[in-house]
């Protein structure tokens, strides 16, 4: 094998450059096995002499980081599911049935992608603050229950669908929820593939809201916790290394087990579709 | 009575009868076009028409959100015209935007290319380029406060091993902007990469074939059918990578916090600070609509180049 495909150049390339993408999250899992005193010593370390174990536990009995991941997982999942059902039926509904106040209704939608989160973040604050929601994780998901994203993502992918199969179930007496659930949906697998991925992205590495919103520390997510304790302890590197661990790694997990379909979503943002 | 009643609907039963059906039936059409589209289109305006409004009446008031807010009409704007915090804020912000969008674009293009040949190994080196875009921001951001620290980081021990001098990093107040950018191009290049990489195997065989067999080299295929060829996507990109970098938050959050010397404070990190931590509530929102403003006009200016250069090509 190795003597058939020549040695190509590009090798020359590609090798230095997926080690600086891949070499600091090496060194990220590695330091969080370290113990302080070989993370100081000069000249630094790549390999710990040993599983130093000190960081996580250090983590684990100082900070409620269980807690704060398993409220990220509760964030994100509600988020995902919210996304997929929300934003396919307002995209299915855009794209298919006619109803007074539509093109309104969509632009109004395609308009709130001008407007920055930064402008958000005071009246939003305010709003949440009146609902009664500051401080407890809805503030963490509420703004990612639907996006104006996925209702576009949706709509593009269901005006591409061919319309005939959908007439075929509405002769065959199939009212619009049916034919929505049990024709268009099975076809939508890709396009809600790439809407859960990114919502997930979105809803799990999101720090600004959960930030502004959260301050009691049981209710944080992992990133608003790990931020607050990278604030107080901000030479504790194993500790803050074992968080990042704990923060990342479920993620990039996800992404090494289903990386061909996951980059097979990304691509499909509309671009090929 | 009973007469009228037996002959209208006799006389006019064609008409008559469809009629109020037709309106029920038009009724049950639009009713079930809100249900589907209702729910999402309320999260999504309710979450940012409706608050960008109320904001700009915040932005005409002195607030701390606690006492009774006084109007002060346009003062705001005024005072931020003037408030050299907010002139380097953006000053700080454009440069970050002046490195990071082009940066983004001409290094996710050779990454894309280099990505697209058929070699060995090709799909490690994908998911090596890929895996930083998974991780948070925030993880991003302590970690390069690892790599970047002065005394034991791993980019100044690379740099000894180079003979170049110890650097300060996210220390120096000269520095620290452009290292951000680096840690964002880091996190963000697998991305575009990968963006690119799809329209670079959307662009027709047929069309380098042609190219290659008039005898053009690479080098003029590249610039004259592959780049031509990825224009949209590139319009694309530098859209969404500018507002990328204009709402750059969690990376300057968990780095430097605006800091050393508010050499990193941009224009969004002003505005939380503004907010969240001095509760100048009307202030912060106004220096968020100026924000909201450049965005626009930048978003704008983008479009309407892509679209110029995109008439001249064809």
């Amino acid at each position: 094998m190795r003597r058939r495909l020549p040695f190509s150049p590009w090798h020359l390339l590609l090798m230095p450059m997926a080690l600086i993408f891949v070499l600091p999250l090496v060194q990220m899992v590695l330091t969080s096995f370290m113990s302080t005193a070989e993370i100081n010593q000069f000249p630094p370390q790549l390999l710990p002499t040993s599983l130093h174990l000190e960081g996580y536990k250090a983590l684990l009995t100082e900070t409620p980081v269980l807690r704060w991941l398993a409220n990220t997982v509760l964030v994100s999942a509600i988020s995902v599911v919210s996304h997929l059902i929300l934003c396919s039926l307002a995209g299915y509904g855009f794209a298919r049935l006619k109803f007074a106040g539509r093109g309104l209704a969509f632009m109004l939608i395609l308009a709130t992608v001008m407007i920055p989160i930064q402008l958000l973040m005071i009246p939003t604050y305010l709003m949440f603050a009146r609902a009664g929601i500051v401080d407890s994780l809805a503030a963490a998901f509420v703004p990612w229950l639907a996006s104006a994203f996925g209702i576009f993502l949706m709509r593009q992918f269901f005006l591409g669908l061919p319309v005939e199969l959908e007439e075929a179930a509405r002769l065959d007496g199939a009212s619009t929820l049916r034919t929505f659930t049990s024709v268009v949906l099975p076809l939508a697998r890709p396009a809600l593939a790439t809407l859960a991925v990114f919502t997930l992205l979105s809803s799990w590495n999101d720090l600004l809201w959960p930030l502004v919103a959260i301050s009691d520390d049981s209710k944080f997510t992992i990133q608003v916790g790990l931020a607050s304790f990278q604030g107080t302890r901000r030479t504790e590197w194993s500790q803050l290394m074992a968080g990042n661990v704990l923060a990342t790694m479920p993620l990039i997990i996800a992404f090494l087990i289903a990386q061909k379909k996951f980059i097979a979503t990304m691509t499909f943002t509309g671009l090929k579709g | 009575m009973a007469l009228t009643f037996a002959a209208t609907p006799r006389s006019a039963a064609p008409a008559g009868h469809r009629r109020p059906q037709s309106g029920r039936r038009a009724l049950s059409r639009h009713l079930t076009g809100w249900a589907f589209a209702g729910p999402a289109t309320l999260i999504v305006v309710g979450l940012s028409l409706f608050p960008a409004v109320w904001a700009f009446f915040i932005s005409r008031a002195k607030w701390n959100g606690i006492a009774p807010a006084t109007q002060v009409g346009w003062q705001n704007y005024q005072r931020l015209a003037g408030d050299p915090d907010m002139a380097a804020a953006a000053q700080h912000t454009l440069l970050l935007t002046a490195l990071f969008v082009p940066a983004s674009i001409v290094i996710g293009i050779l990454v894309a290319i280099a990505l697209n040949q058929k070699i060995r190994l090709i799909g490690f080196y994908r998911t090596c380029i890929f895996v930083p875009y998974v991780a948070s921001a925030a993880a991003t951001g302590i970690l390069a406060g690892f790599v970047f620290n002065p005394q034991f980081g791993a980019a100044n021990e690379i740099l000894r091993n180079l003979g170049i001098p110890a650097q300060q990093f996210l220390e120096s107040p000269g520095q620290a902007m452009y290292i951000i950018c680096i840690i964002a191009l880091w996190g963000e290049i697998g991305f575009t990469a990968v963006i690119y990489l799809a329209a670079l195997q959307d662009i027709p065989k047929e069309l380098i074939e042609a190219a290659r067999t008039d005898g053009a080299s690479p080098w003029r295929i590249f610039l004259h059918v592959t780049l031509p060829e990825l224009r949209p996507v590139t319009v694309f990109t530098a859209i969404w990578q500018t507002i990328t970098a204009l709402q750059l938050f969690d990376l300057i959050y968990t780095t430097t916090r605006g800091g050393p010397l508010n050499s990193t404070q941009t224009v969004v990190y002003y505005i939380y600070e503004l907010a969240f931590q001095t509760q100048r509530l009307g202030y912060g929102a106004a220096a968020a609509y100026l924000l909201f403003a450049v965005t626009l006009l930048l978003s704008a200016l983008v479009i309407w180049y892509g679209r110029r250069r995109g008439t001249e090509a064809f």
